[in-house]
């Protein structure tokens, strides 16, 4: 580094010094030397001759270093020589990069971190290039997407009557085939699962690209009558859906009432418990959200209590087996005091009562 | 003088840090050089006795893995004059060192040459009572050794024990587990002046360097000049370097005697710059290149272009002899050496069984003083050169680098110093903690 900066120098100086100083010309030199000689007189032959020499030589010399292009000796020694010594910082900074932590950390882990950073920067900077690698992102990923292993073909719903699998395709239409990762399989379950049909749907994509959606259908336990029309209930009340007339789920209890659908299971109970009197049994009305009542064939209703309805019921049951009792012209059993049934007469039945009675009174009499 | 005693021991804590660290570097700061050798030491484990390599002189634990040198700036007669210049020459030395080692180094080992050396020569005696000698003994009678007044200003730089003497046996190297009554030892004492040391100091601290030891280079370049029975049977090793003329007598392996003559190969470049009348660089460029002290005829028609830069054609074409040459150096060199004379004589050097002088440093280097020498300093000298230390490069293997070399031998394996011994506890100051611990350390 040093003999490169030193021989610059040396090739600058001589210009720089020709500027400065020119050189003495033949002609100047030769002009020069008669005009000392005439001005000093008492000079000898032989100290003339010398000096006329001396000019000569001189010339000579001039004019050799100006073809040659090299400086005056003078030129040289008035050249100021750079001080070998470095610097307090230079030396520092040496000291500091010979030190082995310093080097290996600046060039191992630095340097290579900060020209990655340095490349990545120049490169991304632009947009239009950065455009063009998402753009090859984006169809890297549609070509692996649309790749044959990832297309579902096929939707297969399980455990779904054909009317409920109907129901789901019309209400999720799927544009098959479409990639698996275009599926969101969890809201899409949520959201199957979010029909009032179903209690459960469980998504997967089965190998060879089939949507397959396992469902659990809700199963209706109850009609509903209510002032929209005849609605399907679940065991939790949960509606289903809504049929058209009585006659198509003969099976299934009738329930009516504000209220009914979410005591279903109450209802369901008392049904149950009132099997032994099913064949007269119509509906079940709930009465002012608390207390339902049994509606029997011929429009006579067994009013059971809020509390304990089914012993109540039971109480009926059992007065019907021993007394035959709802076969009787009755309007209504009222269980509503357990302590204290009550039957209302269907009308002219009391007066057909007091015939009987006289009828007895008089063939006993 | 306890003062000096924590600084010298602080000095081989850090030799010793440095060697753990495997890297030292030397510094021989000369009037007329400034050279920095990198050492980088293997360990004693690198060869082994079945591989058929010993240690040779305590050098083959060593290698010089960089070396530089520089033309000195601000040193004058091995002192330091101009503190900034020599700072700079320091760091270019150390800095072109350190880059061919492709290296750090923290640690450095200094040697000079001036100071206005002074040599001592100290005896003391403590009885043992019959028992074997142990390491606090050895330190007990180098402590009982009487101080010479050095002086005002004067700091010691060398304190080597030279010899052991056990009742009637004298001429013992180590007495440790000897038994016997008395022991008594001799001690050669070195002082310079300290303010040498201190600017020295102040120079390393400036580049960021830790001294790590410091000799004098008239002892160095006797250690690597003398060969080892010239050590072993006396013999006087004359450093001729360029401001100063070291002195150093060996005998039995140990420096016995130094001095230090303010004449130097720069006194005779002086002279040829001042009887040609040229610039000091071409002074020395005309010695180096045709200086000698022995004319003959053929030196007569010899002529030398001397050169100049003023400009003036006649001066610049000017010529000399060699023979005028020669006549300019010769008295110089002749008064070195008789000064050197002057100072063997006064330190007794007739006395010694072996009058063997070696000649050394580059101001020996002039062709003809193998004749001239012996006409002043006796027959038996030989002009000699350093030992060869590996990874040397050649350029530095002359005689001017002897004191350069002695210090890589200094690194390598110094000699036991007075510091290197503990101070023995009634030498501590009554009822100091400190004295109470080394009491406890001795005794348990």
């Amino acid at each position: 580094m040093r003999p490169l900066s030193l021989f610059t120098r040396t090739g600058a100086a001589p210009a720089q010094a020709t500027q400065a100083a020119p050189q003495p010309t033949p002609a100047m030199t030769a002009a020069a030397a008669p005009a000392a000689a005439v001005e000093e007189p008492p000079l000898t032959v032989a100290q003339r001759a010398a000096r006329a020499r001396k000019a000569k030589l001189r010339a000579e010399q001039a004019e050799q270093a100006a073809r040659q292009g090299t400086a005056a000796p003078r030129a040289r020694v008035a050249r100021k020589r750079r001080d070998p010594a470095p610097s307090r910082i230079a030396y520092k900074l040496h000291r500091l990069w010979l030190t082995p932590m310093f080097r290996t950390g600046l060039l191992r882990i630095a340097l290579p971190l900060l020209l990655g950073f340095a490349l990545a920067h120049g490169y991304l900077g632009d947009p239009a290039r950065r455009g063009a690698i998402y753009a090859s992102l984006a169809d890297l990923r549609q070509s692996v997407k649309s790749r044959p292993e990832f297309m579902v073909r096929l939707v297969s719903i399980e455990g779904a009557s054909p009317e409920v699998a109907d129901l789901i395709r019309t209400r999720f239409p799927l544009e098959l085939p479409v990639s698996s990762f275009d599926l969101d399989l969890e809201v899409l379950q949520a959201e199957i699962a979010e029909l009032d049909v179903l209690e459960s749907a469980a998504l997967r994509i089965r190998p060879g690209g089939v949507l397959e959606i396992a469902v659990l259908q809700r199963q209706p336990a109850a009609l509903w009558r209510s002032g929209e029309g005849l609605v399907l209930l679940d065991r939790k009340g949960n509606q289903i859906g809504a049929i058209e007339r009585r006659a198509q789920r003969p099976d299934l209890p009738l329930l009516a009432g504000a209220g009914a659908q979410d005591r279903v299971d109450e209802a369901l109970a008392l049904v149950h418990a009132a099997r032994p009197i099913a064949a007269r049994l119509r509906g079940l009305v709930r009465i002012g959200r608390r207390r339902w009542d049994l509606v029997l064939a011929g429009g006579a209703t067994i009013r059971l209590p809020e509390r304990d309805p089914i012993p109540a019921l039971a109480q009926v049951i059992a007065l019907d087996e021993a007394q035959d009792l709802l076969a009787r012209a009755i309007l209504s059993v009222d269980m509503r005091n357990p302590l204290r049934p009550t039957i209302r007469l269907a009308p002219g039945a009391e007066a057909q009562m007091r015939r009987i009675k006289a009828i007895e009174m008089g063939e006993k009499s | 003088m306890t003062d000096l005693y924590q600084q010298q021991r602080a000095m081989r804590a850090m030799r010793k840090a440095a060697l753990e660290y495997g890297v030292v570097a030397i510094l021989d700061v000369g009037t007329s050089k400034i050279s920095c050798l990198v050492l980088r030491f293997d360990g004693p484990t690198r060869f082994r006795e079945s591989d058929g390599v010993g240690t040779m002189a305590g050098q083959s634990g060593f290698r010089v893995i960089g070396a530089a040198t520089t033309r000195s700036r601000g040193v004058r007669f091995g002192e330091i004059a101009a503190m900034q210049e020599t700072e700079r020459a320091i760091r270019t030395a150390v800095q072109a060192a350190q880059k061919m080692a492709a290296i750090r180094v923290d640690h450095v080992i200094a040697s000079f040459s001036g100071g206005a050396v002074r040599s001592y020569g100290l005896a003391g005696q403590v009885e043992l009572g019959g028992e074997a000698v142990s390491e606090d003994d050895i330190a007990r009678v180098l402590a009982a050794c009487e101080m010479p007044d050095i002086g005002e200003g004067r700091e010691v730089l060398h304190a080597q024990p030279v010899n052991f003497a056990l009742d009637h046996r004298s001429g013992l190297n180590d007495p440790r587990g000897q038994i016997g009554n008395t022991l008594s030892v001799d001690m050669h004492l070195m002082s310079v002046e300290s303010a040498t040391i201190r600017n020295l100091l102040y120079c390393i601290k400036r580049c960021d360097l830790e001294l790590a030891g410091i000799a004098s280079s008239a002892y160095l370049s006797g250690l690597s000049s003398l060969v080892e029975d010239e050590q072993e049977l006396g013999a006087a090793c004359i450093d001729m370097g360029g401001g100063t003329t070291g002195i150093s007598i060996f005998m039995r392996g140990h420096m016995i005697h130094a001095d230090s003559v303010p004449l130097g190969g720069e006194n005779v470049t002086a002279d040829i710059s001042k009887g040609l009348q040229v610039p000091m660089a071409t002074a020395e460029r005309i010695k180096t290149f045709y200086g000698g002290v022995q004319a003959t005829g053929m030196d007569d028609r010899e002529m030398i272009e001397i050169g100049g830069d003023t400009g003036d054609w006649e001066h610049d074409r000017r010529t000399v002899s060699r023979a005028e040459l020669i006549g300019i150096m010769r008295p110089r060199i002749e008064e070195i050496l008789e000064e050197v004379r002057a100072r063997l004589d006064a330190a007794g050097f007739e006395h010694l069984p072996s009058q063997q002088i070696v000649l050394t440093g580059g101001a020996s280097q002039v062709p003809g003083l193998d004749g001239l020498a012996p006409r002043i300093l006796g027959q038996q000298v030989r002009i000699g050169r350093p030992l060869r230390v590996q990874g040397l490069p050649q350029a530095a293997t002359g005689a001017a680098f002897a004191a350069s070399v002695g210090l890589c031998l200094f690194a390598a394996s110094p000699q036991d110093e007075w510091w290197d011994f503990d101070i023995p506890a009634d030498s501590y100051p009554a009822r100091s903690l400190r004295r109470v611990m080394k009491w406890l350390r001795d005794n348990w």
